[in-house]
């Protein structure tokens, strides 16, 4: 019995990572983190700064080696699953020097490695409307990106994704230099977009109310903290184990304490 | 006016050298845009003044500057985008080290070669003294980097953009660094004997920036620097003709002119192309 359960979550399961261990320098940033993400499951990425949310949004996408444990996307290593995967870096890495249309950036999302600049138009058009559309932007398709604001360039990259058709969106510090009302307006984005089945990761610093806007919530201080429901996993003794000593500002956000507010 | 236009057609010098400058302007311009929304000027000059050396050892050996072009700026980009990608000492330093390590050795080699080189004509330009050969040269290495321009165009741009998100994509980061690298390193030799190593920098940036003031998305500002890029090479040839100036400064000139041009329109009208 406990066999035939553990098959049927294993062919559910998009990303398990078993005691994967990465190092940047000398730096142990991910040491022995262990969790399984199941298809088409919204997962809030949560943890200090340092605490190598970015390293495992880098090792899933194939960008560092795993030095130790395993690592597997659809069954496969990282390296073999690019393509699958639509990666939204953190700002500092996006030259927006270049004055590129919000329709150029989507349709890098349909960029092939052997697709040279001779496809059909008509196709791409469409898919390129159509995730305009989910999230949104539909009417600023030929906007600059440097007159988006910080929320609607997020988005244009969240469309970029949806256009790739990749199983696996990866958002690192999609929070980062957006003002509040941006913020709000991106987790709402998330909670209603037809993701079709795709699984999004997304990383926040944010732990207020992540089981209103996520399934899962991953708890990431070099190693896995907790992994689960956030209404269940986001515990007192967990938040303490992510930020240490500075827990104090987080002990009004656990579940009991929301329940408590909500009495 | 016409006649002062096609005067300078009737000597076989002045086609050869138009046809020239015409290359070197689309090649240039054309990477323009690319290189200086990357921030790749340094990396440019350092380009330049690195084809020293390459220079007097191939001229040393009897063979001449077109000749060396293809194979040495082959030569050049692979060796900066390898240092650059495995010193850590930063790309800045790293430019800034190969830059003027290279430019001394080139003329440490000229004096102990014996060979005979006008500096002038190198770093200034001397496009009056091309052959029908270098012509020929230029002008098939112009059509090379407009067509693999043309053939990688998003793939270089989504690269030049979101490298993070190129590699995730699966794209081959690797390929298309070196690829950049090269076109960029073939149209800045293929240009040397047009403006030189000083001023070759002036017709990669100044077009560029010039066109970025007055446009508003990208693909326009590529038509647009390439319109300015042919213009200055152009205009500023007929100035030498008729002035009797050295050419490759006064092409630069023409370009800083319009740079300056565009600079006040941008100010005045802020409504872009």
């Amino acid at each position: 019995m406990n066999n035939i359960e553990k098959n049927s979550f294993n062919d559910t399961a998009i990303i398990v990572s078993d005691g994967c261990c990465v190092q940047i320098g000398n730096a142990q940033a991910l040491d022995d983190v262990t969790f399984s993400i199941e298809k088409g499951k919204k997962v809030a990425v949560v943890g200090p700064n340092g605490g190598g949310k970015s390293t495992l949004f880098n090792a899933i996408a194939g960008l560092v080696p795993i030095v130790d444990g395993s690592l597997k996307i659809k069954g496969m290593n990282p390296q073999d699953a690019k393509g699958s995967i639509s990666y939204v870096p953190q700002k500092d890495f996006l030259n927006k020097n270049f004055p590129l249309s919000v329709k150029q950036v989507v349709e890098m999302g349909l960029i092939q490695k052997d697709s040279l600049n001779l496809f059909s138009r008509k196709k791409i058009n469409k898919k390129i409307k159509e995730a305009l559309k989910n999230v949104g932007l539909i009417e600023k398709i030929n906007e600059n990106i440097n007159n988006l604001s910080g929320g609607e360039f997020q988005r244009v990259l969240i469309a970029r994704g949806l256009a790739q058709d990749a199983d696996i969106l990866l958002l690192d510090e999609a929070f980062s230099a957006v003002d509040v009302g941006a913020q709000e307006d991106i987790m709402n984005l998330i909670s209603d977009i037809n993701l079709d089945g795709k699984t999004i990761l997304i990383a926040t610093h944010d732990i207020n109310n992540l089981e209103e806007k996520f399934d899962e919530v991953l708890c990431l201080n070099r190693h896995c903290c907790a992994y689960g429901d956030p209404s269940e996993v986001l515990t007192e003794e967990v938040i303490e184990e992510m930020y240490g000593s500075h827990n104090e500002m987080f002990k009004f956000h656990t579940p009991e304490s929301h329940s408590k507010n909500n009495d | 006016m016409i006649e002062i236009l096609t005067e300078p057609f009737q000597y076989e010098f002045m086609i050869r050298s138009i046809v020239t400058a015409t290359a070197s302007g689309v090649m240039l311009s054309l990477l323009g845009p690319f290189a200086i929304n990357r921030n790749m000027g340094f990396m440019a000059d350092a380009m330049a003044h690195a084809t020293l050396p390459i220079i007097a050892i191939g001229v040393f050996f009897g063979f001449s500057i077109s000749e060396l072009g293809v194979p040495a700026s082959i030569l050049i980009a692979i060796f900066l985008g390898y240092i650059i990608k495995n010193s850590n000492i930063g790309e800045d330093t790293s430019i800034g080290i190969i830059f003027s390590s290279f430019f001394a050795l080139g003329f440490v080699l000229i004096s102990i070669l014996d060979v005979t080189i006008n500096l002038e004509d190198l770093l200034f330009g001397q496009i009056l003294a091309v052959s029908s050969f270098d012509v020929g040269i230029v002008v098939s290495m112009c059509v090379g980097v407009v067509s693999l321009v043309i053939i990688f165009f998003k793939q270089l741009l989504f690269y030049s953009f979101d490298p993070v998100g190129a590699e995730v994509k699966g794209l081959n980061i690797n390929f298309l660094n070196y690829l950049f690298l090269i076109i960029l390193s073939v149209s800045i030799v293929a240009s040397l004997q047009t403006v030189g190593i000083i001023l070759v920098l002036s017709m990669l940036l100044i077009p560029a920036a010039a066109s970025k003031l007055v446009t508003n998305t990208f693909v326009t500002s590529i038509f647009v620097s390439i319109f300015f890029g042919i213009t200055s090479s152009v205009t500023g040839l007929y100035l030498s003709y008729f002035l009797n100036l050295p050419s490759g400064p006064t092409m630069s000139l023409v370009a800083t002119g319009i740079f300056i041009l565009c600079f006040f329109v941008s100010k005045l009208k802020k409504v872009k192309i």
